[in-house]
Parts: C-alpha cells; structure tokens; sequence
C-alpha cells in the first residue's frame, strides 16, 4: 500500500489529508470541494449498480453542448472538482473489503446520506471507528441522527423552510419570497466543511477522532441570531404584522434602505444609507427639494415615513440606467448596486474576475469548463481548481491499483462482477 | 425498532476542537460571525473595540427597546463567547499594547478598511516577520486585494451586486427583488473564512508556517448561488426568479401553499418513485380526497408507471403530468390541514413535505428541543437566562459550546490587557 498522492506534499493547505467521501448533491459535495481544492485527497465513492444516480446532479441539466449522459451533467461538475471518483458496490463482500481498505488509510469519512443509510450497509461509526481508531466521521442530513425528525426526508428548499430562512426572506403584506436556490446545500457544505476541519484539528492535537453530527436545519437555524434574540429577549416575533420587510435594514436602521426599479425591464438598483452623512451625500445627488423636506432631515424621521421616501426615490430612479447611477452614488462614498445578472457579475465585473472567481477546469468528457472558484485566497498555500469532476469510476485503477494494491487482473474480474 | 444509531452527544466538560487556540479580533461587522464560530468552537477570542465602543452596538433590536449600548442584541448574538477589551488604534501607546497582545497569539482576524492598518504600521507583512506562524483572516466586502475594494458596501448592495438578490423573490416582476434577511452575506464570508483559517491551521502544524488569507464577501455570495451561476457559466442561460421557489430558466410550478390558517407550507419533494405515490393516494383516501382530486387517475399512473424520472420530464408529457398531479395534490392537502401536521404526517408516510417556520418557532419545536438546539445562556445583566441559537453541528469529542453572553464593553481589561474599563493611560 502506497500513501501517494495527486498533490505533493506540502504543496496546498491540506495535502497530508485523505478524505473517504460518500457526499452527493450539493450539501455534502460542496463541503469536499473546498476541502479537495485545499489540496486534500477527496476519493469520492459512488454505486455502480444505480451508476452514482444517487447524486441527482450527475446526469442533470444544464449540458456544456448537445450531449447527455450520467458524465454530464454540469452541476456536478461544479460541485466536484478536483475529486477522485471510483465506484464500489457496498453490498458485495469484496466491494465492503475495499471500502474497507479505504477506510484505513483515510482521515476522514464524509456522507450526506439520510440518517441511517451507511448504518444499514454496515458501517455505522462504530464499525468505522473499528477499521481506524482515530477516524473522523461527519455525516451531514435534514435532520442529523438524533431527535424525532431524523428519519425524515430533506433537500434544499425543506431545510431553508423549517429553519426560519425561507420566512425571513420576503415583502410585507405576501408570501414568504424565501430563496430562489438552495441556499442551505451551500451553507450545510459549508458547514460540514468546517466541521471536517475541526474535528481533524482535534485529531492532530489529541490523536482522537470523533463523529460529528450535523443537522443542516439547525445550521441553518443559527443564521438568524438576532431575530431569536429579539424573540428570546422581547417576546417579538418575525411573524407580525409588516414583516418580514427584508429589502429594508432594521438590524442596524438605515433608511433609505432599499432596492428601487431602474430603466428598463425588471431592471432594480440597491441603495443603502448607513447614516446621516451618507443621507447628505446622496441629497446632492438626487438634487430635489423634496430632500430638504423636514420629514426626512434625521434618521428616526425617515423611518417614521419610510414608504414616502422610498416612493420619492423610486421616482426619480425609475429613469436612470442602473449602472450609471450606482457608480454615481458609490464615488459620493454611498453603498449602491445594481441588482446584477449572472452575466454581469461573472463576466463584466472586475470586483469577481481580478479575484480569479471563475476557473477553467479540464473535464474528460466537458473538455474546458469554467466553475465557481473560492472567495478566500491564501498567501502560502492557496486553493487550487484544474481538474474537473471525475466521470463514472474514472479512478478505479489509481486508486483500487495503486493506492490499495489490487491486481490488474482483479480489477478486471471485479469490473465484470460489477462490484466497481 | 429503528436501524438507525445514535447520533453523538457532546461529551460533557470537554473542551471544543480550538481549544487552546488564541485569538484577536478587532470588532467589525464582517468579522463578528467568524469569530463568533471560531470562539464556539473553543479558541479565546479577544474582541477589540475603541474605547468609545464599537458601532455594532447600536444595531437593534435592542433588549428592552433600550438604545443602551449594553443592550444590543445584534451584539448580543454575534459576540458571545469573546472576551472584550478596548483599545484605540490610533493611539500609539495603544498600538504598543495591541502588539504585546498579539506576541501571543495564533490567529488575527480583522474587517478593517484596506489599507487602514497598513498605515499605522500594524499589518500582516510587518507582523509575520516577527511572527511566522501567525495566521491573519481579512474579511472585507471586496477583499483586500481586488480593484473595487475600496468600494463603500452593505449586506444589501453585496447581495444586490453579487447574485443572491438577482434570483429571489416573486413571479411577479413589478415587484422588487428581494435581500433574504439575517446577514447573510456576512455569514457567507465568514463561515468561508473560518474553513480556510483551520486549513491554514492544519498546514501550520506541518509547516510551522502561518499565512494571510484575503476574504471577499463579495466573492463568497457570488459562489453562493447554486444554478445562477454554474447554468450561466456553462450554458449562458439566465435564471428567473419565482415566488417562493428556485429561479428558473422557465416557469416552474408554485412549491408554496396555505394551510387551512392561511399560513405558508413548502410541499416539499413532490413524489417521484412508485411508494411515494402509493403514500399520497393512500393519505389523501385518509383525508377523503382521493375522489374530490381531479387528476387521482395521474397519481395512479405513477403507481403503475413505476413512478417519474426527473431527468425526463421535459421529453415526457406523461411524466411531466404525473410529477404536477403530485404537487397540485400536495397543494390540496395542505390546504385542509394545519402546516404543522402537513409536514409532519406527510413525513411520517415517506413524503418529503415541509412547513414554514418563522425563525423564533424554531425554539419551540419538539425535534430542535431534542437535539438541545435551544440553550439557555445567564446574563449577567438581567435576573432572567435569554435563550439562544445552539450549535450548528455535535461533535462528540470536542463539543461546540457557548461560554459566555458578548462581553461589555472593556469587560476584559484587567484580566487582558492589565487595565481597567474607560481608563486612559
């Protein structure tokens, strides 16, 4: 058995890790895609037999071109770059020996599995903890492995639901807006990835490994602090009459706090006024006597007749070019923006290009694909994302071969036995 | 009996995975949640503030509707578990005191202006030439190093400018986009941060090495938009934004719908597979549905088909009905029932239905409370304890834990610094 590895060592951040990774979707691959372009060796595993459809994404649109197939899908794509992807039946004997192996000379077991499911092919943390005394073990569901929800199904927009984000997402008087994506698979992968990264700190410093046991609800639940508190603290609820009012800022008041419409179709631009000096600069801009107007000449008077100021904002923004004037507002020193397209944020923007927010990796069957790059950058040993996600199995040989020793010959049986 | 083991439970008295681990954070807005995490998760994080305190302290709500500047919950939430001193930067005994402080520890982390502490002489370059395994955390809107991070910046224009707000809010496009609430462009930077610091940590052991790391909030909600992005970058299609569900390249069905008190439950993950569709017909006979719903004869066909492949729908008409009959049907329940036992029955019968809690309901639900989400933290300014957000994730060894409410302001001083609160040098 060999401990090489793609990265040499000391390379990237976490070259000396090895994480046995049965994640899929979003909330969990998108935790070993930051880990992976750390430099960690992420071998991700996948069932042949349902040809690693468990993960939705792997044959799902959106296509680089006309071609479809279980290698195509660009979602996953995105989501796992830098991986090494084998296949491996669970439910074979020699598919759970391999699985084995890995297990041992891995540092981390990563899974976004409902709760129970790696249980029931036998390998519980217990049994992990077996085959490796200091492995670190997170799993990663709606609900985690304890309480009275944890049988429970989940995806995305369920978790954004049950913890409060899809509700304080929204304008007085509808229904919630939530988010128009599943904003918790970021978060859960982020989470999880923290949650790797701690336990392996614990490792190094203790020698002991541990399971973790996220609940992507939960997580989810602590990124509304402030309105718990108001709760926990006043007895004021989120769910009142006139809120959520989430396009204003009550948590610190500003006003105007806006997004106002532009020229053009569906075309808004943002504007903030963090204080009083900001509300001065952005009177010289508006220029109006209406400004003057002593409703509005302190903070507490433009809350007390904020639907007036926003109309009049409105009406002298509704037939400006949002660009133009966002740029106009931001050189008085006040935060504005457009409300952007994707086309304008990643191809016209140099606050994400300069950044190298858009990498081209090399995908075997996609060819060159650009994909979300990461919004940290460090000094000595930065992230990096060249290779695409891998197709069906295309480690096998490497990692089966190379990395557990199995003979050329085996891997030719066990291909044909469908066990890899 | 259920196959499913026991998640862990916190070891009881142990101490979190950063113990040990020191500190600073100089108090910014960017920085707060960040340090919030790395503190729970048991590094002493030392909060620095100026002396005339930090402007988060007047972010409401405010406990009591004080305008106090103890009385912030803002502050209250995102600064538990830190310790507080006050310093003013500008002053040089002051810096004098910052760089004592910092000799003696493992991690600087700092929102401040770009190049505001490059001109008092207290950066990264001049510190880890003292200090090489010091490991420097920047969050700022832009980044440090980035041609607009000198832009002025908010939670909303980040998320305007960067992707969020483009794909949120209504089918009805007369009406604004909308900034999901909370902060959360600052938690995006800063749980963005907090994995790239215990990377970097990580490395320091193997290296002795510690290193800058530049975070740009901007960039983190840019990579934080699921299909908005990876759809433009590989197709150059521009998602919509519908009511209450995923931006889409063409209208998808409503996924939200009143419970029989109006209010709003998700229904969740439509039924795909034969036993789901069995599940729905056999609920909606329990709840005398099944002949009152015109399209039953759809959700049977899902039964018989085998149930619906989602990578067909667009080429199979039959299918795309099958999977709408399961929504529409799903819709009809909700209506009739509390949402609370929509997601909950709807669960227990194998659906993935869900319902819209608003945040503080949270603290109340039987599973959440179960798990110890609620925890109950003494303050040392009223009689009563506040209850507060729990841990994002149980570790069974090295347990999350919130030590103390957010400290007052010069709290620490003596015990830190060596002075008292308010005292001028």
């Amino acid at each position: 058995m060999t401990t090489s590895r793609r990265v040499e060592p000391g390379q990237h951040a976490l070259s000396d890790f090895r994480i046995c990774d049965l994640t899929g979707q979003l909330a969990g691959a998108g935790a070993t895609r930051l880990l992976a372009a750390l430099g960690a060796q992420v071998i991700r595993i996948e069932d042949p037999v349902r040809q690693g459809r468990w993960d939705l994404l792997r044959g799902l649109e959106p296509f680089v071109d006309e071609r479809r197939g279980i290698d195509l899908g660009a979602g996953f794509n995105n989501h796992n770059v830098e991986k090494l992807g084998v296949t491996l039946n669970l439910r074979s004997a020699r598919g759970r020996e391999l699985f084995e192996d890995l297990v041992r000379i891995s540092d981390a077991v990563t899974e976004n599995f409902a709760a129970g499911v790696l249980a029931r092919l036998g390998f519980p943390y217990e049994r992990l903890k077996q085959l490796r005394s200091d492995i670190v073990y997170v799993s990663n569901s709606g609900f985690g492995y304890r309480g009275p929800y944890r049988e429970f199904k989940s995806w995305g927009p369920i978790v954004q639901a049950l913890c409060g984000l899809t509700f304080s997402s929204g304008l007085p008087g509808h229904p919630p807006a939530g988010w128009g994506y599943s904003y918790m698979d970021h978060h859960g992968a982020n989470f999880m990835a923290i949650a790797v990264l701690g336990a392996l700190v614990h490792r190094q410093r203790t020698g002991e490994g541990q399971w973790v046991d996220m609940s992507c609800t939960e997580a989810g639940a602590t990124l509304l602090g402030p309105a718990l508190l108001d709760h926990s603290v006043n007895g004021r609820p989120l769910r009142r009459e006139g809120m959520p009012n989430s396009n204003r800022s009550q948590s610190p008041e500003m006003a105007p706090h806006n997004i106002y419409p532009a020229l053009g179709e569906d075309a808004w631009i943002a504007i903030a006024c963090r204080d009083q000096s900001d509300w001065k600069a952005l009177q010289l801009i508006i220029d109006k006597a209406w400004t003057a107007s002593r409703r509005f000449v302190d903070l507490a008077g433009r809350l007390s007749h904020e639907d007036e100021l926003d109309a009049l904002i409105a009406d002298w923004t509704r037939l400006q070019d949002r660009h133009e004037l966002a740029e106009r507002i931001r050189s008085a020193g006040v935060p504005a923006s457009a409300v952007q397209t994707p086309s304008e944020r990643i191809d016209a923007d140099p606050g994400t290009s300069e950044w190298g927010l858009w990498p081209t990796v090399e995908h075997r069957e996609m060819g060159q694909v650009r994909v979300d790059g990461l919004p940290f950058h460090l000094s000595e040993t930065d992230w990096k994302m060249e290779s695409g996600a891998p197709c069906l199995g295309e480690h096998n040989e490497y990692v089966f071969g190379e990395l557990l020793g199995v003979d050329s010959g085996e891997l030719a049986e066990l291909r044909a036995a469908g066990v890899m | 009996m259920s196959s499913i083991p026991d998640g862990p439970i916190p070891a009881e008295g142990a101490s979190g995975p950063l113990h040990g681990l020191r500190v600073v954070e100089l108090a910014s807005e960017w920085t707060a949640f960040a340090g919030k995490l790395l503190a729970e998760l048991g590094a002493e994080v030392i909060l620095v503030e100026a002396t005339s305190g930090a402007p988060m302290r007047d972010y409401g709500p405010f406990a009591g509707d004080s305008k106090d500047r103890e009385a912030s919950l803002w502050w209250g939430h995102y600064q538990t578990s830190k310790l507080g001193v006050t310093l003013d930067l500008d002053e040089p005994d002051h810096r004098d005191r910052f760089l004592r402080m910092l000799s003696s520890v493992d991690m600087v982390l700092e929102g401040e202006a770009p190049g505001r502490l490059a001109r008092l002489g207290i950066d990264h370059p001049e510190r880890c030439a003292n200090d090489p395994a010091l490991i420097w955390i920047s969050i700022t809107p832009f980044g440090r190093d980035n041609p607009r991070a000198a832009e002025p910046a908010t939670d909303l224009t980040l998320l305007a400018g960067g992707g969020p707000v483009w794909s949120c809010g209504y089918d009805d496009h007369t009406l604004p986009p909308v900034r999901g609430g909370g902060n959360q462009a600052m938690h995006t930077g800063g749980l963005h941060a907090v994995a790239a610091a215990l990377a970097a940590l990580l490395r320091r052991e193997a290296s002795g090495r510690g290193q800058h790391i530049d975070v740009s909030v901007y960039a983190a909600v840019n990579v934080t938009t699921e299909e908005a992005t990876f759809r433009w970058l590989v197709a150059g299609e521009t998602v919509e934004r519908q009511t209450g569900r995923h931006a889409s390249t063409r209208p998808t069905m409503p996924t939200m719908a009143p419970d029989v008190d109006g209010r709003h439950v998700n229904t969740g993950a439509p039924p795909r597979s034969t036993e789901e569709f069995t599940a729905l017909l056999g609920w909606m006979e329990d709840l005398g549905l099944r002949d009152r719903f015109p399209d039953t004869v759809l959700l049977e066909l899902g039964v018989e088909r085998g149930g619906v492949n989602l990578a067909d729908i667009d080429v199979d008409v039959e299918a795309q009905a099958i999977y709408g009959a399961g929504r529409e049907a799903l819709i009809l329940i909700a209506s009739r029932l509390v949402g609370y036992d929509f997601f909950v029955e709807g669960q227990r019968r194998g659906l993935a239905t869900s319902l819209i809690y608003a945040p503080e309901e949270v603290l109340s639900d039987p599973h959440f409370i179960a798990r110890g989400f609620p925890i109950e933290v003494r303050d040392g300014s009223r009689t009563e304890k506040v209850t507060h957000a729990g841990a994002p994730m149980i570790f069974g060894k090295s347990p999350w834990k919130l030590r103390s409410r957010a400290p007052q302001l010069g709290e620490h001083n003596a015990v830190k610094l060596g002075t008292q609160a308010g005292e001028a040098e």
